[in-house]
């Protein structure tokens, strides 16, 4: 019993960690554009840096991935997935934007 | 009977204790994660549509006069918030907590994700009286057809919250429900990621470079 409560508060603080991570990061992020505006490409990168802070965060403390070798398997099915989608991504940016700057649509 | 590990699958585990329950759970729960992950290429699908459209405003209401941060702000507190209530409930039903406990946590859940949802929709709705509907731009044809997407991922969470409260209280703590349970609450994290992506790039990407 004793040995369980014990877990059972280490399992709580987990998700209160996690969620006081990701309260810290969101109020950071949107601190930063209210003090700075939102319009330069400076202040977005540390927006988008803190948000992909926030992604590990709340995988790490919500979703329970880590490197731990019994969820190898599902964890390379996350990786493999995010790999689909980043040349998905990258790859619709990439040739998107450059057959935009070859119509002349954007400035070179 | 060789015993499961008792940490066998991504996400919160139920255990030992619940020895039955976790065996069952593991395989579905990967095949779970399956949809989850093709779900996160499907949204990164409408992200890589979303950031090609955000200079296509054909004249139209752009970012700066549609976007209402407030709004967001408030928005992403409430489906935090719910995220932490989700993990709790989860963590109420792995400890044999009583099972009004683990109600509680599912219907504070309930309320946020509906609250969110109000939210949002007075948001698209502030939206369409300055113009802003799907059919004005590409740009807002790629906003409205991510962003209610993921809206409509929390209404089908909030109707699962429900179905699933019901049958807890029907049929009691069965290892069916439990994995079940485990489930949802990797459904309602997987929204919350999803929303981080939203804020960072629909949003925050939409004000920046629109």
């Amino acid at each position: 019993m004793d040995k369980r409560s014990e877990m059972h508060r280490r399992e709580r603080r987990r998700y209160v960690i996690g969620y006081g991570g990701s309260l810290l990061l969101t109020l950071a992020v949107f601190l930063i554009a209210y003090t700075y505006g939102i319009e330069t490409k400076g202040v977005y990168l540390a927006i988008s840096l803190l948000g992909l802070a926030q992604l590990i965060v709340q995988l790490v403390y919500f979703l329970h991935i880590d490197r731990r070798r019994s969820s190898r398997e599902d964890l390379d099915l996350v990786l493999f997935s995010t790999l689909v989608l980043l040349i998905i991504i990258l790859g619709t940016v990439w040739i998107m934007g450059n057959l935009a700057v070859r119509m002349h649509t954007y400035p070179m | 009977m060789k015993r499961a590990p008792s940490h066998s699958y991504p996400g919160l585990n139920l255990g030992r204790r619940h020895e039955s329950a976790h065996k069952a759970t593991e395989v579905v729960t990967f095949g779970f994660w399956v949809f989850l992950m093709s779900d996160l290429v499907y949204f990164g699908l409408m992200f890589a549509i979303y950031i090609t459209m955000i200079d296509a405003q054909a004249g139209g209401p752009g970012p700066h006069e549609l976007f209402d941060l407030k709004s967001v702000f408030a928005q992403t507190m409430i489906l935090l918030t719910s995220s932490l209530t989700v993990g709790l409930a989860m963590l109420a039903l792995k400890y044999n907590l009583p099972r009004s406990r683990i109600v509680l946590w599912f219907g504070v859940t309930l309320v946020l994700g509906l609250s969110f949802l109000v939210l949002e929709i007075r948001d698209f709705m502030a939206m369409a009286e300055k113009g802003g509907i799907p059919q004005r731009s590409g740009f807002l044809s790629a906003f409205y057809g991510l962003v209610p997407l993921h809206g409509l991922h929390v209404s089908v969470g909030c109707l699962w919250l429900i179905v699933l409260g019901i049958q807890l209280r029907v049929f009691g703590l069965t290892d069916l429900l439990m994995s079940r349970v485990v489930r949802l609450a990797l459904f309602w994290h997987f929204l919350d990621l999803i929303w981080i992506g939203i804020i960072t790039i629909v949003y925050f990407g939409g004000l920046t470079y629109g």
